[in-house]
């Protein structure tokens, strides 16, 4: 190691190493660097079987194609779910929420010890689930609604992978205090740790409504309850299953407000309205759980449009704010770096080669006009009707959790390869290029998903042309040319995807060392990266190209979500 | 920096960009529009879902179908009864692996009391190419009042995964003039 | 980062809003009570009030 401070005198963090990072300045404990290294390795290797799953997926729906034999397809489409976005997610979310409490507070990490053994615990739950998927009675899909019943040991691998991601939630909750305590920082915690934090928070409802209703399932498969309510099962599941999506919201929100600040030095407009929004996510985004339930039996109209409206759209409020915040602070720092020509310069010159930047816009935007317009839509209560469980839902959610989150994530990773694994990204060209590649394939199964279920076509579902049925009948053929050029999508996703595995794998193994020497970084950091925090707005107070944006934006969302209302008023009546 | 902490301690006090209230009162008043939109539609529109739901077991409900088929079938089809209530009548609709049963044939601009409910896993109702999508569940009955609006065929598609059928698990409705 | 020049001194009060954002793990509990009140609870009530078949 080129630097390692002396460990304060004295303390109960005598016993912890940090070395100083020569490009950012931060204090990095090398327990919390080592934890990180294996939680994002974990990660990605289960993107990697993930998304050759979904690969497989995508080609078994394209009608030309339809690659896999039914109950293939039913086996691997729950392993798809579960290993990208439960698996790949959330190790990845473990190593954020390690990085931006001990590396950005300059702390230790809390005792990393039992984070280890939460490690261990996360990847035994993953592979035991992995195992029982691949054995083939377990082909329930990763939401396992009862009656269907999967081996006692898929819910039981979820069950211990739930309470090794809750410890290392834990270990976050930990490394705050202690830092605080040990006075590694002044003031308040900074803005990523914040939009982390919240992502924390949420991931204790998250986790904790998991185990509530996993628990009992997991008994019931071993014979020792006789029966799951199934409406019950599914309320209480989503309070797991919607709500770790917001974890990955807050989670990549934070990713956006990093990665503006180390490529191009971008400060907070304002921390309070940054801060106030992640503040409405705290409160209000775990209600969304109630999207889910929108077309079933039972629950009243009120409480269907208190929770699915999160109170009143306060959280989609605080999205909205974001999606002011990151690129007006965006369009800030690269005026004051000074491209202040027109209302576009900004973002004309903006470093559009390094590949973390690229991966945050490209992600910043599909999130929004894609996966975010399309959840609004999707989450209105009667609207819901025309889209439940057609193969627009996950259009819309891979336009939040793969254009949005996993492409933000990919982005960070270029950051985290040379600051956290000390390696210099290889293949610097190729890398390029990646984001490109995967966003554009993302895009493509999103929208095309997206426009096949706008015409009735069904989710998880293997023959939709309906040969074997009893009573056969047409699905709309403009259905099936989307599912095929879904298919083609899928194909430029998996490349991207493919690609970045090469190059992560591949930097990690054999990248150029930067812990030796003063080697600079392919993708160099902004000079002003790590020094202190100021609100941005004060010296730059106009930002034109960031209202043009956000006028197009919201322009598209109400239009889009009045075409909805006349699309629905035309269907039979109903009441 | 978003990385590090804030310089101001009292950044709370810091004042705030006029471009961020205003985006924060418009998105704000949208927010409003659209929850207060959901709550009109139940008194403006002609499209919104019954909750109107009762707990009952599988058995029973397979009873009532049942007895509702026998009463009113005219037909037969594919080996299935086809089933013709009078308009206004109490609809019975079957989720069991994997079929919709029975078929049905309803008379255009006439309101149905539709009951759904499932003998055995969850399914999921899609009515096409009308899009009509709603979840059912076993051991629950619910029940909508339906009015079709345009003639012809109509196909039932099940698009909640119910196993190794689900692909082959299919129903209709039939609607003359 | 502890180590900026000179950590600004401060006579005045931190405002309220500011202690709460400061302040982790009030959020936490008020971050899991709202779900689990209006969600969680609220929902299962409904479940668990719908009638028997007539
Ligand atoms: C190469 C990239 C990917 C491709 C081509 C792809 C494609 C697909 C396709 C075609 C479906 C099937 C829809 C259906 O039949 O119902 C699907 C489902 C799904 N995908 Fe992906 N996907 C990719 C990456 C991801 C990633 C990165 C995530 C999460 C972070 C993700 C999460 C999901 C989930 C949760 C489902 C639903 C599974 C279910 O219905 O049980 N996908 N994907
Ligand atoms: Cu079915
Ligand atoms: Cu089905």
């Amino acid at each position: 190691m080129a630097a390692i401070d002396a460990p304060y005198p004295g303390s109960a963090a005598a016993a912890a190493i940090f070395r100083t990072c020569r490009f950012t300045g931060l204090k990095v404990d090398i327990a919390a660097q080592r934890l990180i290294m294996a939680n994002a390795v974990a990660a990605v290797v289960f993107l990697a079987v993930g998304g050759v799953m979904g690969l497989l997926v995508a080609l078994t729906r394209w009608p030309a194609v339809h690659l896999l034999p039914s109950e293939w397809f039913y086996l691997v489409l729950t392993g798809h779910g579960a290993n990208v976005l439960l698996f790949w997610i959330i190790f990845f979310e473990i190593a954020i929420l390690y990085f931006a409490s001990a590396v950005l507070l300059g702390s230790r990490i809390a005792t990393p010890k039992i984070a280890w053994a939460a490690f261990v615990l996360m990847l035994v739950g993953a592979v035991m689930t992995n195992v029982a998927v691949f054995q083939g009675d377990s082909s329930v899909m990763f939401t396992s609604y009862p009656p269907m019943q999967a081996s006692p040991h898929f819910y039981l691998g979820l069950i211990i992978f739930a309470v090794g991601a809750l410890i290392g939630v834990g270990i976050f909750f930990g490394t705050l205090v202690i830092a605080h305590g040990e006075h590694t920082y002044e003031g308040s915690i900074p803005l990523v740790t914040f939009g982390a934090l919240t992502a924390a928070i949420i991931a204790v409802f998250t986790l904790a409504s998991g185990a509530i209703i996993l628990i009992p399932t997991y008994l019931w498969s071993l014979g020792l309850i006789t029966e799951i309510d199934p409406l019950m099962y599914k309320v209480v599941w989503w309070g797991m299953g919607h709500s770790s999506q917001q974890i990955n919201v807050a989670a990549h929100v934070s990713v956006w407000y990093a990665i503006g600040a180390l490529t191009i030095g971008a400060k907070p407009l304002s921390e309070k309205v940054s801060r106030s929004a992640f503040l409405l996510y705290i409160l209000f985004l775990q209600l969304a759980s109630a999207h889910h339930l929108l077309a079933d039996p039972g629950m009243s109209a009120t409480w269907k449009i208190v929770n699915t409206s999160y109170l009143m759209y306060l959280a989609v409020l605080g999205s909205l704010i974001h999606g002011l915040t990151v690129p007006g602070a965006l369009e800030a720092a690269q005026r004051r770096n000074g491209y202040t020509k027109g209302a576009f310069e900004w973002l004309r010159k903006a470093p559009w080669g390094n590949p973390a930047f690229a991966g945050m816009f490209l992600s910043l935007v599909m999130f929004g006009f894609i996966g975010g317009i399309s959840g609004v839509v999707l989450g209105t209560e009667q609207l819901n009707l025309l889209m439940h469980n057609t193969i627009y839902v996950p259009g819309h959610f891979h336009g939040t959790v793969v254009a949005g989150t996993t492409l933000a994530f990919m982005a960070m990773t270029y950051y985290v390869l040379p600051l956290i694994f000390q390696r210099d990204v290889i293949w610097p060209k190729l890398a390029r290029w990646q984001p490109y590649l995967f966003g554009i394939g993302a895009a493509g199964i999103s929208l095309f998903m997206m426009g096949a279920g706008t015409l009735g076509i069904p989710r998880r579902h293997w023959d939709i042309t309906l040969t074997d049925a009893m009573h056969p009948f047409d699905l709309p053929s403009g259905g099936f040319l989307m599912m095929g050029l879904n298919g083609l999508s899928a194909v430029i996703a998996a490349a991207g995807g493919i690609l970045y595995i090469v190059i992560t794998v591949g930097t990690v193994l054999w990248g150029k060392r930067l812990d030796k020497g003063d080697a600079p970084l392919n993708f160099p950091l902004h000079k002003q990266a790590a020094t202190v925090a100021e609100y941005g707005s004060h010296t730059t107070v106009k930002l034109p190209g960031t209202i043009i944006l956000v006028s197009i934006f919201f322009l598209s969302f109400v239009l889009y979500y009045f075409v909805n209302w006349k699309y629905l008023s035309e269907i039979w009546l109903l009441r | 920096m978003a990385i590090s902490p804030p310089r101001n301690r009292l950044w709370w006090n810091e004042p705030i960009e006029r471009v961020e209230i205003g985006w924060i009162v418009v998105a704000f008043l949208w927010g409003l529009f659209m929850f207060f939109f959901m709550i009109a539609w139940h008194f403006i529109g002609g499209q919104n879902l019954s909750t109107e739901t009762y707990r009952i077991k599988p058995p029973a409900y397979e009873e009532k179908v049942v007895a509702f088929a026998e009463k009113y079938q005219v037909a037969e089809e594919d080996g299935t009864p086809v089933v013709r209530p009078p308009a206004g009548e109490d609809v019975y609709l079957l989720a069991r692996l994997w079929e919709w049963w029975p078929l049905l044939e309803l008379k255009k601009g006439q309101s149905y009391r539709i009951h759904l409910s499932s003998l055995d896993w969850q399914h999921g109702f899609s009515l096409q190419p009308v899009n009509i999508n709603i979840s059912v569940h076993p051991g629950y009955e619910q029940i909508i009042t339906l009015t079709p609006t345009q003639a012809g065929e109509f196909g039932i598609a099940c698009n909640e995964y119910c196993g190794i059928g689900h692909h082959m698990m299919t129903g209709r409705i039939r609607v003359v003039e | 980062m502890s180590d900026h020049p000179e950590p600004e001194v401060q006579p005045q009060r931190v405002p309220a809003m500011q202690q709460l954002l400061d302040n982790p793990f009030l959020l936490l509990f008020i971050g899991i009570t709202i779900p689990t009140v209006l969600y969680i609870v609220w929902g299962v009530m409904e479940i668990a009030s719908i009638p028997v078949a007539p």
